[in-house]
């Protein structure tokens, strides 16, 4: 495996728009995510695919994932 | 690595969608309940409107009232919040006036099917040239939870506290029959197949009718035992549906009673914009 193949992708959340439905916890395919209170935080960076489910499904523009 | 390997590593490279460019500064957090599908629905129609190469001037969004209608407070279009059903009728006016806008109606279930029915199937039967999206999450939200004509028989609803005895409207079967050219449905569960969807009936000349089937957890979820916005989502929204494509190919118990979902319809039909400009030269004599 490259370098660049190990890079670890950025997941932003915009804490003052996140309302904690917890859409993107249930819907992200491994786990990477999980709610923290009622906002959502990133738990296993490592295991994160960068499919972008949790951009696409996130009613709240809350959340994004960089390369 | 080669420099050609490089290159294709660098395009590969996903940049989230920059919703900012279209949406009204300072108006986050918009006022739907957490887990409200609409939210997905509007980011969806954003990256669909993205793709069609439209400005942003050459659109015009109305609404009626409801919670779906309050999408043109966020974006940054020409915009028009009109009176509870009446949004096809402000719509229509819009076109004919100006008829090099691209009208964009955004609706609820109640709103297009029950308070503004009778607009909605005489706007599909002109076959003007609008893009109308029914955002049908089977309640009336904004007003406390009232059944709708799209709640499924025997769901509860705060009018129907022992399950709702009407039998709901087929919005598309409506459409269709009234005389929409292009009528497809959606859902907020499939994001990307939606803005598909939401592209082709924005590309399309004449009246096209999408139904975007999205959950309100707040209501109908709270009123029908569903756990969460994504236990609803995947029940109602990805169970419940199935791909037009794939309907032929699967056995009929697994495609029985449940919603079809791609485009389900279109033709070629005269535009009203067109007949009228036509009607006006001939009177003219041009």
């Amino acid at each position: 495996m490259t370098e660049a193949a190990k890079k670890l992708p950025r997941i932003v959340v915009h804490e003052k728009l996140c309302k904690g439905c917890s859409i993107c916890v249930d819907f992200c395919p491994t786990n990477v995510l999980e709610m923290k209170g009622s906002i959502v935080a990133v738990k296993n960076l490592e295991a994160c695919t960068r499919c972008q489910l949790c951009d696409l499904r996130c009613p709240d523009f809350a959340i994004q994932v960089f390369d | 690595m080669s420099a050609g390997a490089a290159t294709a590593k660098k395009q590969k490279i996903s940049v989230p969608f920059d919703y900012s460019k279209y949406l009204r500064a300072g108006k986050l957090p918009h006022i739907w309940c957490p887990g409200c599908g609409h939210g997905i629905v509007l980011k969806s129609l954003l990256r669909a409107i993205d793709k069609s190469g439209l400005e942003k001037d050459q659109i015009c969004m109305v609404s009626g009232i409801g919670c779906s209608s309050r999408t043109p407070g966020y974006v940054d279009f020409n915009t028009l919040h009109t009176l509870h059903g009446r949004a096809v009728s402000y719509a229509t006016g819009v076109k004919l006036a100006k008829p090099e806008l691209k009208v964009i109606v955004v609706t609820g279930d109640g709103d297009a099917l029950a308070i503004g029915g009778n607009h909605f199937i005489h706007t599909c039967r002109r076959n003007i040239d609008m893009t109308i999206l029914v955002y049908s999450n089977a309640i009336y939200g904004m007003t406390g939870g009232q059944f709708s004509p799209t709640t499924p028989q025997g769901s509860m609803s705060t009018t129907s506290r022992y399950g709702n005895i009407e039998p709901s409207f087929d919005c598309c079967e409506l459409a269709k029959a009234s005389g929409a050219s292009f009528v497809a449905r959606g859902t907020a569960y499939h994001t990307q197949e939606l803005e598909r969807i939401l592209l082709r009936s924005i590309q399309h000349k004449g009246t096209s009718v999408v139904e975007i089937i999205d959950s309100c957890p707040v209501y109908y979820g709270r009123q029908n035992k569903f756990k969460s916005a994504s236990q609803m989502m995947e029940m109602i929204e990805k169970d419940g549906t199935v791909s037009v494509k794939q309907a032929d190919r699967l056995p009929p118990e697994k495609v029985e009673g449940k919603l079809l979902r791609g485009i389900l319809h279109e033709a070629e039909r005269p535009e009203y914009c067109e007949e009228y400009q036509r009607l006006i030269d001939k009177v003219h004599g041009k």
